[in-house]
């Protein structure tokens, strides 16, 4: 008997559904003997990981707050990687976003400055991370940069410039020296949709996000372009798509998104502009797309799953003292996860018998 | 003894010399759902033998031949080695066991040296230095001259394949294994491949051979398999029967002739090129030099000549994919359209039908509607205000199913699952369909049956007689004389003088391609310079 990886002759759509959940089943059994190493045990860290968080509604919102961010930022992270356009460094554009956005903020704070401002900001931000975006952009199609690369190192110039800013003049003069701007006004901040909760108008803009996307993919000749140029380029050239302006557009839309998650993070749940406004969302997002098999809907609901492992890692962190970074490690490992079972929607496995027949293939 | 009872097929000589085959299949079967690509095919294949596998488009040759090969699994029956069943995980297990193959579409590295490129598809373990040698020797024992040292880029279609078949024979293989090698060949290159094929004969090894053209099949065939629907017709002896007996068993009926109106008038012209020169935009690519022909409604004109002498370059010139400074050297229906997009040209009433069907002319992994809409979108009604109109993609591969007889397993599968004829049938048909007043076509017929070739061709000519302009590019000289109104030849990326095609003798193409001119003064000055 032997085992063999042969070619499928076309997609196989139930492995694309099922591959996802199979990634998340062995990164929890992974999950589980690095737990056991860790002399935790097992059941009960996975209880607060997955288990504990969805079981009061404070949580829950909590979860869905999680996710706007990571869902919109991987709505256009996943535009550029079906087009095969690699952009690494929407965390870089949701900072410069927020910081775009707050500049408003703080420019009109303390004025009488009215409704208009919470709109400015968002368009403001959204056009700041287009702009950041496009710089890895026109260098790949311009001088042939790898846009991997430079969007990846542009992340940490948000980053530090973002520093700069609320330890310099951005500082609040009455924050005791805090590196934050002062807390923002009301029309500076983003609704919430519930009385003292923490849901906010932002998921309602990622729904709607979605959406688009799902229709943009599924429905028009541009998301067609965007598939075709990223699944036979020179078929797409013969089409009459260009690829180059599709990287640009891909990388414009996915910084503008990225952008104005960051600014809804700030005025939303955060209420300033201070560094560590992220924990890795535009990184996290990668894995949200992927796990979402880069199609709306799925990000949508791997989106909610990776928030939840924020809150579970949170959770565990507090009641059994498990190191805040085991939630990257997790993510990590289902990354890696779902690559790997990526293969198997091309692939199938086949047991061959030396002797008689061939027995069917396991997809 | 074998575990089964049935008619074995003949020898060559008609004696089963008490020996087994060397191989068989009995009852092997291909399913694809509920397709049947293959339905119990028994086959036996003797030592000493050339033996053809003859069918129309998607009859499934290409399926039977990658079972044998062990690239896919049958889903039931079994193959015979020299009488005992075997399974094979996989090719380089057919290959240790003797069995090579030569595919029409070659897996070789641009970049890559002809040795280098042999190693990579070679699974022993000898040092380079060693493969190089024996390279070296098997490429002289053969007569298939071949510098190891050459990157394969610099070389001709025909040095390409003689690389895979080279690459086939250093394993030193009991059964060969040929999927269509004469498609891509010149008549002179495919006359040096016959040498091969007989002296591997005469050294007792087994050759199984896939073509189209029957003429080729009648002069090199011991044996003939026609496969029709997935299922074996019958086993002949291809000598004895004529080309048009041939292709009635692969049709189950008579093949149509091409028909030309007798009355095709010429119109405006169409398509226009003047003076066209261009440098390529890969390293390897040939350089377009003052190249100009006029086009009437009503014509067909040919392109002729080795491939690799600017045909591509002037295909992407002609549909847009490379643009060029000057709007004139390309007029589209009286349009200066040389700085224009491929949409533009679309939408001036020009189609496109490019050599390379998978990755070109279609992204394979993709449906056949999508795949409509991939060159339909320009100017088909298949979009309104950015968005698709999914009917209308569908309605087009109906209509090309219907009018081009495309087989396919299902009403609308990914383009790689077609058979390669079927899809240049809906290649050719998605284009035409649109009534174009331009069509450019390369290779209209590369890989199509004779049933399905005539169809295509017939299509052409109509859409001519329709008042179309047709640009034929082909290496098929026979091709060319049946179609087209006059023939132009490329050489080294330039085009001749057209000629009418009563004129085009293949003596005066012959020198044509060659790079000769066809006046005796200018070529002792051609020679000179
Ligand atoms: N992976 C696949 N999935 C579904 N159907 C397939 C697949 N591969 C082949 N087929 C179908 O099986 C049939 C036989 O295909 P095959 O490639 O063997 O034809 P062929 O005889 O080699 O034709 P051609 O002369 O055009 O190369 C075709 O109708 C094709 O559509
Ligand atoms: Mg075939």
């Amino acid at each position: 008997m032997q085992l063999v990886l042969e070619k499928r002759t076309e997609r196989s759509n139930t492995i694309a559904l099922v591959s996802p959940l199979v990634a998340i089943g062995l990164t929890i059994v992974t999950m589980t003997i690095l737990f056991a190493v860790l002399g935790k045990n097992p059941l009960l860290a996975l209880h607060a990981y997955f288990i504990a968080p969805l079981t009061d509604s404070y949580s829950l919102q909590e979860i869905a707050v999680k996710a706007t961010p990571l869902v919109m930022i991987a709505i256009g992270l996943a535009l550029c990687y079906i087009a095969n356009a690699w952009n690494i460094g929407a965390e870089g554009q949701f900072l410069i976003g927020a910081v775009a956005g707050s500049w408003i903020a703080v420019k009109t704070q303390g004025t009488d400055a009215g409704v208009w401002v919470l709109p400015a900001m968002l368009v403001l931000a959204a056009a700041a991370g287009a702009l950041y975006a496009l710089i890895p952009a026109i260098c790949r199609v311009r001088f042939g940069a790898s846009e991997i690369l430079t969007s990846l190192m542009l992340v940490y110039v948000a980053d530090l410039f973002l520093d700069y800013l609320v330890r310099g003049p951005w500082r609040d003069p009455n924050g005791f020296n805090f590196p934050t701007t002062a807390e923002f006004d009301s029309v500076a901040t983003v609704p919430l949709l519930i009385e003292g909760g923490r849901l906010h108008l932002g998921s309602i803009i990622a729904l709607l996000v979605v959406a688009a996307a799902a229709i943009l993919l599924g429905r028009t000749i541009k998301g067609f372009e965007i598939r075709v140029v990223g699944a036979a380029p020179r078929a797409a050239r013969f089409g009459g798509f260009n690829a180059n302006q599709l990287i640009i557009l891909t990388f414009a839309v996915s910084g503008a998104l990225a952008g104005l998650a960051g600014i809804i993070e700030v005025a939303g749940p955060v209420g300033h502009l201070q560094p560590g406004i992220s924990p890795g969302y535009g990184f996290t997002a990668i894995i949200v797309a992927f796990l979402g098999r880069l199609n709306p809907l799925g990000i949508f609901i791997a989106g909610l799953f990776l928030a939840l492992t924020f809150i579970g890692g949170e959770q565990a962190q507090i009641a059994m003292k498990i190191p805040l970074d085991v939630t990257k490690v997790f993510q990590g490992i289902l990354l890696f996860y779902v690559l790997a079972c990526d293969s198997f929607i091309l692939y199938r496995f086949k047991l061959v018998f030396p002797n008689r027949q061939v027995a069917r293939g396991t997809g | 003894m074998p575990a089964y009872q049935r008619m074995l097929d003949p020898t060559p000589n008609g004696l089963h010399s008490g020996e087994s085959p060397l191989l068989s299949t009995v009852g092997l079967t291909k399913r694809y759902g509920d397709f049947l690509a293959n339905d119990s095919i028994n086959i036996d294949i003797w030592p000493k033998e050339i033996h053809a596998l003859l069918g129309e488009n998607g009859a499934g040759k290409s399926t039977l031949v990658k079972a044998i090969y062990g690239l896919i699994q049958p889903s039931a029956g079994e193959i015979l080695w020299r009488g005992t069943p075997i399974v094979l995980s996989g090719p380089s297990e057919a290959r240790s066991r003797g069995i090579g193959m030569v595919f029409q579409h070659f897996s070789l590295f641009d970049n890559l040296t002809v040795a280098e490129n042999v190693a990579l598809g070679l699974d022993g373990k000898e040092s380079f230095r060693d493969m190089s040698a024996r390279l070296e020797q098997v490429s002289k024992t053969y007569g298939l001259p071949l510098d190891p040292r050459r990157e394969v880029w610099q070389l001709s279609v025909g040095e390409r394949q003689r690389i895979e078949i080279v690459r086939a024979l250093m394993q030193d293989p009991k059964f060969l294994i040929l999927d269509e090698p004469t498609a891509v060949l010149t008549p002179q290159e495919a006359d040096q491949l016959f040498l091969v094929l007989e002296r591997l004969k005469a050294e007792g090894r087994a050759i199984l051979y896939i073509s189209h053209k029957l003429e080729e099949v009648k002069r090199l065939c011991d044996t003939a398999t026609i496969l029709r629907g997935g299922r074996k017709i019958q086993t002949c002896n291809p000598r004895l029967e004529t080309a048009a007996s041939l292709a009635r068993m692969m049709v189950g009926g008579e093949i149509r002739e091409v028909k030309s109106a007798a009355s095709r008038q010429t119109t405006i012209p169409r398509l226009v090129v003047n003076d066209l020169s261009l440098t390529p935009e890969e390293a390897h690519g040939v350089r377009l030099q003052h190249i100009s022909f006029e086009l009437k409604g009503g014509e067909i004109l040919g392109i002729a000549g080795v491939a690799g002498n600017g045909q591509d370059e002037l295909f992407a010139a002609l549909s847009g994919e490379r643009l060029s400074k000057d709007p004139g050297t390309v007029v589209i229906e009286g349009i200066a359209a040389g700085h224009l997009s491929i949409t533009k040209r679309r939408k001036l009433g020009a189609a496109f039908v490019p050599e390379e069907r998978l990755g070109h002319g279609t992204a394979p992994r993709m449906k056949l509607s999508e795949n409509a809409l991939l060159t339909g979108h320009a100017a088909s009604g298949m979009v309104s205000h950015g968005f698709i109109d999914t009917a209308a993609t569908l309605e087009t591969v109906d209509r090309a199913t219907e009018t081009f007889d495309v087989r396919k397993a299902k009403r609308d599968p990914e383009a790689a699952s077609l058979s390669g004829g079927n899809l240049q049938k809906f290649i050719v048909g998605r284009e035409i369909l649109r009534n174009p007043a331009v069509l450019v076509v390369s290779q209209p017929t590369w890989g199509v049956d004779a049933g399905a070739a005539a169809v295509i061709r017939q299509a052409l000519l109509d859409l001519a007689t329709a008042g179309a302009a047709v640009l034929v590019t082909s290496q098929d000289l026979d091709e060319l004389v049946e179609i087209a109104d006059r023939i132009a030849v490329m050489f080294h990326g330039r085009l001749s003088e057209p000629l009418a095609t009563r004129d085009a003798t293949r003596e005066k193409l012959g020198l044509l391609m060659g790079g000769s001119s066809l006046e005796p003064k200018e070529a002792a000055h051609a020679v000179g310079a």
